[in-house]
Formats: C-alpha cells, sequence, structure tokens
C-alpha cells in the first residue's frame, strides 16, 4: 500500500500477469515500478462466510472454474470462469486482476454484475466497498485510484435453489468474448420471479445490467414470451463499432446471449 | 530498480541458480540464461502458447510471468521429456503422425497435451481440441497434431498396461 501510495500513477500492481505483463511487452504499459502481490497470503482466501462467497484477489481463475465452495455458492461463477482464455492463463489469472483491467468483454464482471457482488478496495487512506455496478466507469476503466488496490470480492448468497444462466460468443474456443449475458433467477414455488438479475458484457463500454429487463421477468416470470421480450431490451444499449463488429450486430447478439442465459434459467439452470 | 536479483529453481529436475533483472521474463531467462532452447518465443502476449512450461505441475506462459517470480518453483520444459534419452511416447506420437511441420508451436502443444494426458488418460476429441485452443500452430497442423494426441493416448496406455503385473 505504500508502495502504491509513494508511486501513484507511475506503479502498477501485478496479480497473475495475464493482462499487465502482455501490455508491457508490447510497451502499451510503460509502469515506472511494478508492485508484486503474489507473496500477501491473506489476498488467497477463499470461504463461506454467514452464507456469502469471499474471494481474494488472487483467487485464480482455475480456482473459481474447479473449488467446491464456489461450484456450490456460485455456480454461473464457476461455468463463467471455465471461459476464460485457456488452462495456462485460467492457472495464474486472478479475479483481482480480471476486475481491475476492467475489459468490457470480461466474464468476471459480467457474471459478479448478475450476481449482485462487492468489491473491497483498500490504500494506505483506508478501505472502501465499492458496488460492482459502480466499479466500471468506462473500457479498461474502474474507479479505483491509483493507490488503491482491489483486495477482496464479496458475493451475496443466493438460495440453492436460485436459477442461472451463462452464455457468451467467441470467435474460437478460449478467444477474447464478443459478448456475453449472465442472470440468476430466483422464483417461488407458484413459479413467480422474487427476484432477478441480468448483466451483459462486450456490447458496450462497459458490462451493464439490463433493469427494464429484470423489471419483466419479476412481472412476467420466465415464460417463452417474458424470455423474448426481457431478450429484446438488449437493443436499446449503448453499442460502439469496430473492427470485430458494428454496434447493431452487438446489440443483437446481446438480445441472443440474453435469451440463451435466461432459457438456461427456465429449464433449471443448471 | 536494475540490480539483479539472485533465484533458484528447478528446471526439469536439476537445479539453477541465476541473477537476473526483475523486468526479465521467466522465457528469457529460460531460453537464453539456461539454454532451455526447446521454449520458444512466438508472441510475447499470451496468445500463441509457444513459451508454455510447466510450473509446479501447471501450465503457464513463461512469457506472461517475470523469472524473479519462478524462485522456488519447479519447471518442466520440453526437455525434460526425455531426460533418459528416449523419446518421450506424446514426441514418439508426434513424429508417428506427422504432429509438427516448422516445429515452432511443437514444445507448447506437446507439454499442453502431456498435462491433458496426465488428467485425462482418455480424452475425447473435443477434450483435446478444448486443452489445445490456446497453442496457435501457423502451419496449420490441427489434424495431424489432434490424431497425434490421440495415439499419444494410446502409447500411453499400452505402455501403463506393459508395467503392470
Amino acid at each position: 500500500m505504500e508502495e502504491l501510495a509513494h508511486y501513484g500513477e507511475d506503479a502498477k500492481v501485478l496479480a497473475g500477469g495475464q493482462s499487465l505483463v502482455p501490455l508491457m511487452n508490447l510497451r502499451l504499459a510503460r509502469p515506472e515500478v511494478v508492485v508484486d502481490i503474489n507473496s500477501i497470503s491473506e489476498l488467497g482466501i477463499l470461504e463461506r462466510r454467514d452464507g456469502e462467497l469471499i474471494l481474494g484477489a488472487l483467487v485464480r481463475h482455475r480456482q473459481l472454474e474447479r473449488d467446491p465452495r464456489v461450484r456450490e455458492a456460485c455456480p454461473v461463477l464457476s461455468r463463467a470462469a471455465a471461459c476464460i482464455g485457456y488452462p495456462a492463463i485460467r492457472n495464474r489469472g486472478t479475479v483481482g486482476g480480471s476486475l481491475a483491467h476492467a475489459d468490457p468483454a470480461a466474464e468476471l464482471g459480467c457474471v459478479l454484475l448478475a450476481t449482485g457482488a462487492v468489491v473491497v478496495v483498500e490504500s494506505a487512506r483506508g478501505r472502501r466497498e465499492v458496488r460492482i455496478e459502480d466499479l466500471f466507469v468506462g473500457p479498461y476503466t474502474t474507479c479505483m485510484r491509483p493507490d488503491e488496490l482491489l483486495v477482496e470480492v464479496r458475493i451475496p448468497a443466493w438460495r440453492e435453489d436460485a436459477r442461472w444462466g451463462f452464455a457468451e460468443f467467441t470467435r474460437h474456443e478460449g478467444g477474447f468474448a464478443l459478448g456475453l449475458a449472465a442472470c440468476v433467477v430466483q422464483v417461488d414455488g407458484q413459479g413467480k420471479v422474487v427476484a432477478a438479475r441480468l448483466a451483459v458484457g462486450g456490447i458496450g463500454p462497459v458490462p451493464v445490467r439490463l433493469a427494464e429487463a429484470e423489471e419483466i421477468l419479476r412481472g412476467a416470470g420466465l415464460s417463452e414470451e417474458a424470455i423474448a421480450q426481457a431478450a429484446a431490451c438488449a437493443l436499446s444499449l449503448e453499442s460502439y463499432d469496430d473492427v470485430h463488429a458494428p454496434a447493431w450486430y452487438r446489440r443483437r447478439l446481446g438480445r441472443w446471449l440474453v435469451l440463451q442465459s435466461l432459457q438456461q434459467a427456465a429449464g433449471g439452470g443448471n | 530498480m536494475r540490480a539483479r536479483v539472485a533465484i533458484a529453481l528447478r528446471v526439469n529436475g536439476q537445479p539453477y541458480r541465476l541473477e537476473v533483472e526483475p523486468r526479465r521474463l521467466l522465457a528469457d531467462a529460460l531460453r537464453r540464461d539456461l539454454g532451455f532452447t526447446g521454449v520458444h518465443v512466438g508472441c510475447e502476449h499470451g496468445v500463441c502458447g509457444a513459451c508454455t512450461v510447466l510450473l509446479d505441475g501447471e501450465l503457464v506462459r513463461s512469457c506472461l510471468m517475470f523469472a524473479v517470480q519462478a524462485d522456488g518453483c519447479e519447471i518442466l520444459t520440453v526437455e525434460g521429456l526425455n531426460v533418459s534419452g528416449d523419446l518421450h511416447p506424446i514426441q514418439r506420437a508426434f513424429i508417428e503422425e506427422f504432429g509438427f511441420q516448422c516445429g515452432f508451436c511443437t514444445p507448447g502443444m506437446i507439454l499442453a497435451a502431456y498435462r491433458l494426458l496426465q488428467e485425462r488418460p482418455h480424452p475425447s476429441e473435443k477434450e483435446i481440441r478444448r486443452a489445445l485452443a490456446g497453442n496457435l500452430c501457423r502451419c496449420t497442423g490441427y489434424a495431424d497434431i489432434l490424431r497425434s494426441v490421440q495415439r499419444a493416448a494410446a502409447l500411453l496406455a499400452e505402455a501403463e498396461e506393459s508395467r503392470a503385473p
């Protein structure tokens, strides 16, 4: 923390190195100082605390994919983590690193939005909690200040029978996603949706929740018609053109991905 | 910041001590400082998989780690597969099934296959494709590489059987 406070903008935190080191190798990032946090064992915690799932910043994607506590508490997170890059990337890449890097099409940002996570950031000045909705402010940009370190992620307890879905589109196995969607839906005994969170990534500059679609599901449940209507909300998302796809394609891809993820949830989700 | 750092690591079972700049990539330390030229450096940003090694038993990109981070670790490079002098069954399978052309991607392919076959001795075609998705072959010899890994699984199973009492 002191190093970060001292060097500020000139320092970069090294966790798994799967985003920072490529940028350094390409000379797109040229930090004066690299602060390696890998030896801080407290940042590697992974535990259930009062139902919440607590993930230290250094938890690797491979652990999310395989750890039975994650699979039980948050199956959608395990499912999504298995889609991050390749085994060699997942063995090193970390929760904190992925979130701080803030790639708009990253799996973790999208899934954690859907599950309603809170991240804890710390600096020499103290500790604060940030709702995942407030973390991402632009492509590759978070609300964290240069002296702050993302130390922990807390994922609220969802009931065991909560339904979920995750879908992403990549042009090849393990490649960067063009778009992705995740949802967690709680249905009561009568089939009524009592809670729904739905997030999409890669369509616009930051991953976003589809509040309007969540509202539709809460009113109309997981019927085929409601799902189609909810998915159509993705068509009015902010989007952009680039070399990979034009904005209109991204929005339509968003609709398809939301549809896929909600159909998984409707089908039982597991 | 330029001061060299002393590190100790094991590569293919042998201990090594060296002094490296903190900025030295593990791939460069293995290849240039220690002479393990089987560590191929392709894209240098984690995409191609040519520099893949096993670090404490798990696949990593050696171009995305600094050598100082491997202090105290055990590394396996492709050279470590045939320290006895005989080709490893996976290497034999790659020869038999024409699993390499220019050979640049081969060490990474072989180590990714090695780790896969440790975990899944009888992988499905889909599992092989998934396990090797992070290794690019610019000669596009993928079909032969896939067959090589299937052949390797068979050779390893045979070796296993002949060892059984």
